[in-house]
C-alpha cells in the first residue's frame, strides 16, 4: 500500500475558446488509473471564462472534484495569470501529482507552476506508471526519441507534462458523480503581457488525420513531392515527413511526425522513402496499419510496418495513385 | 543618449546530435564521436537579440553554464555579436536538472544587475524539455513568451511577437523587463565572418564559480543536490517490433496489395 499523505491526482484542464483540449481527457484517463492504485481521488483545475458547464464534462471523463476559476480575466491564456492562480491551488490541496498536456500551453505553464513551487518537472512524457512506493515514475524519449528514460522526482508534487494521443481517455459518463468547486479568482489586471490580435492557423493537423502519407530521405528534391501530395489526395489523407526534409525547408514543420515534430496516430501510415530512424518511428508506430516502401531490405522501417514493400516509391506511387483514381471514379459512376 | 537595451542570450554546449551513438547493450551514451556546439535554437535566439541590437542599439551578454570547455560556446556567440560572456562553470553546478539549472542561471542574471529582455532557444536538441526559458521567467519574477516564431516590433519599452497558443497565433506585447523563448522559425542565424572570429579571440570571457553567485544565491539550490528530478533508468525504445508482411514483387503486384489492404479497412469511400 502507498504509505503517506493520502493526496489527489491533480489535472489541468486545457481550454480554448471554452472547449477542453482532448489531452485533458486523455490525462484524467490516466489520473484515474493512478488513483485507484493509490487510493485516493482525481481533481482537476479549470480556468476560463463562462465555462461551468465543461466543469461537469470533467466530471463525466474521470475527475471526482474540479476547482472551478470562471473569470473574463482567464478566458484567454495569460501565463502569468494561470500560474500564480494555480500555485495558490495547489499549495492549499497540496496533490501528489500533477499533469498536463504536453501542448504549447502545458509546455509554457508547467516550467513556471514548477519553478514557482521549487519542485521538480518531467517534459513530454509518453507512459507513466508508480514504483513499489508510490512514487511515480515519468517514462519519457531522451536524446531526440534515440533512448528512453524512466525519470522519478523527490519533491511533491511530483509534476509532469504528457504528450497529446499516448494515453486513452475514458469514455464520457453521464452517471458519474462529483463535486465542482468554484474558486474565487485572483485578479491581476497588468501581467506585463497582452494579446493584440489571434490570427487563425492554417497548418494541417496531422494528429487528427486518418491518413497520412510520409516522405523520407529518399526523396531527390523538394519537387518531387508533389507525388505524394497526389497519394494524399487520392487517399483524402494528408503529408507527413520526416525530420530532414523539414530541416533542409522542403517542407514546413507542421507536417513533421517524430519526437521533435507530431505523434499520429492514423489508422493507415504509409512511408515512402523512410529508413526509420528511431525519432521518427516514435511518431507513427502506433498507427493501426502500416505500409511502407523503401528500396533497403534492411531498413528499420521494416520493423515496424504490417505491409513492407521493398522497392523504389518513384516507380510505385504513380502506379497506386492511377489506380486509386481509377477505383474513384469506379465509385462515381 | 537614452541608455542602451540591455539584452541576456542564454546558451547551452549540447554534442552535435546526429553524432551521439547509443550502445543498446550497455545503455551508455558515446558522445566521442560528437563535436561540441552552440544548441541550434541558442543561434536563433543570439541571432534575435544580434537584430535587436542592429536596430534599436543594445549590448548582448552570452551566458553559459557548463564545462570549462563551454567556453569555446561562449566565444563563437562573441563572434557572433555578443559584445560579452560569462560563463558559470564549477564542480557545485554539475548535475543539474532543468530546476537547478534555471535556478543557477537566474542567479547570474541577478548578479549581472539589470536587464531589459533575456532570449533563450525555445528548448536543447539534447534535453528537449523546453523548461529552462519559462523557469528562468518565474525565478526572476518576470513575464515570459515562449514558442515566439516571429518578432513583429521591437522599442526600448516592448516587444510585439507572434506565438502559437492552442489552435490560433496570438500577437502578444511583452512589456520589459521580460523573457521570450524563440523556435527555428524566428530568423535564420548568420555565418561569423574570419574578421568576428579573430575578434572573438581578444574578448575575455568572464568565468564564475558558485561563490561569485552566493550573493543571491543558496549553493544548495546548485547542481545534484538542487535537482529534485533523476533518471532511474535508460533503455532502448525499440523493444517491441511488428514486422509483419514483407513485399518483394514488381511495382504493379505490390501495388495491388497495398490496393486490397486500403479496400479491406475502408478507406476507399
Amino acid at each position: 500500500m502507498f504509505l503517506g499523505e493520502h493526496r489527489d491526482i491533480l489535472v489541468f484542464a486545457e481550454q480554448e475558446d471554452g472547449e477542453i483540449h482532448q489531452v485533458s481527457y486523455e490525462l484524467l484517463g490516466k489520473g484515474r488509473e493512478l488513483a485507484e492504485k493509490l487510493g485516493v481521488g482525481v481533481s482537476s483545475v479549470l480556468l476560463g471564462h463562462v465555462i461551468g458547464k465543461k466543469a461537469t464534462e470533467l466530471i463525466h471523463r474521470g475527475a471526482d472534484t474540479v476547482f472551478l476559476y470562471d473569470h473574463a480575466s482567464l478566458g484567454d491564456f495569460d501565463v502569468v495569470r494561470y500560474t500564480v492562480n494555480i500555485m495558490k491551488l495547489v499549495e492549499e490541496e497540496r496533490p501528489e501529482i500533477f499533469l498536463m498536456g504536453a501542448t504549447r500551453i502545458g509546455r509554457t505553464l508547467a516550467p513556471r507552476i514548477a519553478a514557482a513551487l521549487r519542485t521538480g518537472l518531467t517534459a513530454d512524457c509518453v507512459d507513466l506508471d508508480l514504483d513499489a512506493n508510490g512514487d511515480l515514475i515519468q517514462i519519457r524519449p531522451a536524446f531526440s526519441g534515440n533512448i528512453m528514460a524512466q525519470i522519478k522526482t523527490k519533491t511533491k508534487p511530483q509534476m509532469a507534462t504528457v504528450r497529446y494521443k499516448v494515453m486513452k481517455m475514458n469514455e464520457k459518463n453521464p452517471e458519474r458523480k462529483g463535486e465542482v468547486i468554484r474558486r474565487e479568482a485572483e485578479i491581476i489586471d497588468d501581467t506585463g503581457t497582452r494579446i493584440l490580435e489571434k490570427i487563425e492557423a492554417d497548418e494541417v493537423d496531422l494528429t487528427e488525420a486518418e491518413v497520412i502519407v510520409s516522405a523520407g530521405r529518399g526523396f531527390k528534391k523538394p519537387e518531387d513531392l508533389k507525388l505524394l501530395e497526389q497519394l494524399a489526395e487520392a487517399l483524402s489523407g494528408v503529408v507527413g515527413s520526416s525530420r530532414p526534409l523539414v530541416d533542409a525547408g522542403w517542407i514546413s514543420k507542421d507536417h513533421q511526425v517524430g519526437f521533435s515534430g507530431n505523434i499520429a496516430k492514423p489508422r493507415v501510415y504509409i512511408a515512402c522513402g523512410i529508413s526509420g530512424a528511431p525519432q521518427h518511428l516514435f511518431g507513427m508506430r502506433d498507427s493501426d496499419v502500416i505500409i511502407s516502401i523503401n528500396k533497403d531490405p534492411s531498413a528499420p522501417i521494416f520493423n515496424v510496418s504490417d505491409y513492407g514493400v521493398v522497392g523504389d516509391f518513384y516507380e510505385i506511387v504513380p502506379i497506386l495513385v492511377r489506380e486509386l483514381k481509377k477505383e474513384r471514379s469506379k465509385e462515381d459512376t | 543618449m537614452s541608455k542602451k537595451l540591455s539584452i541576456v542570450v542564454l546558451i547551452k554546449q549540447v554534442p552535435e546530435i546526429e553524432k551521439v551513438r547509443f550502445d543498446y547493450e550497455t545503455g551508455r551514451l558515446d558522445r566521442s564521436s560528437a563535436t561540441a556546439v552552440i544548441n541550434p535554437f541558442d543561434l536563433n535566439a543570439l541571432e534575435a537579440g544580434v537584430e535587436i541590437k542592429e536596430k534599436i542599439g543594445g549590448v548582448i551578454t552570452a551566458l553559459s553554464m557548463g564545462p570549462e570547455k563551454a567556453e569555446e560556446s561562449l566565444r563563437d556567440a562573441v563572434a557572433r555579436g555578443a559584445d560579452q560572456a560569462v560563463l558559470l562553470t564549477d564542480a557545485r553546478f554539475a548535475g543539474a536538472d532543468t530546476l537547478a539549472t534555471s535556478y543557477t542561471l537566474a542567479s547570474a542574471i541577478r548578479t549581472l544587475g539589470t536587464f531589459d529582455l533575456i532570449i533563450c532557444g525555445e528548448k536543447t536538441i539534447d534535453g528537449d524539455t523546453a523548461q529552462v526559458g519559462p523557469e528562468v521567467a518565474e525565478l526572476l519574477g518576470t513575464p515570459h513568451v515562449a514558442f515566439v516564431e516571429q518578432i513583429r516590433d521591437i522599442d526600448k519599452e516592448r516587444i510585439i511577437v507572434k506565438t502559437k497558443v492552442g489552435r490560433r497565433y496570438h500577437i502578444i506585447e511583452l512589456k520589459f523587463p521580460g523573457l521570450i523563448t524563440v523556435t527555428k522559425d524566428v530568423n535564420t542565424p548568420r555565418l561569423p565572418t574570419l574578421r568576428d572570429k579573430l575578434r572573438s579571440r581578444k574578448i575575455p570571457v568572464t568565468t564564475w564559480r558558485a561563490d561569485n553567485l552566493s550573493g543571491v544565491a543558496q549553493t544548495e539550490f546548485f547542481g545534484l543536490s538542487g535537482s529534485p528530478t533523476w533518471v532511474a533508468r535508460v533503455y532502448s525504445p525499440l523493444g517491441e517490433k511488428r514486422r509483419g508482411q514483407i513485399i518483394k514483387s514488381t511495382p504493379e503486384e505490390a501495388v495491388k496489395i497495398i490496393m486490397d489492404v486500403l479496400k479491406n479497412l475502408n478507406i476507399l469511400r
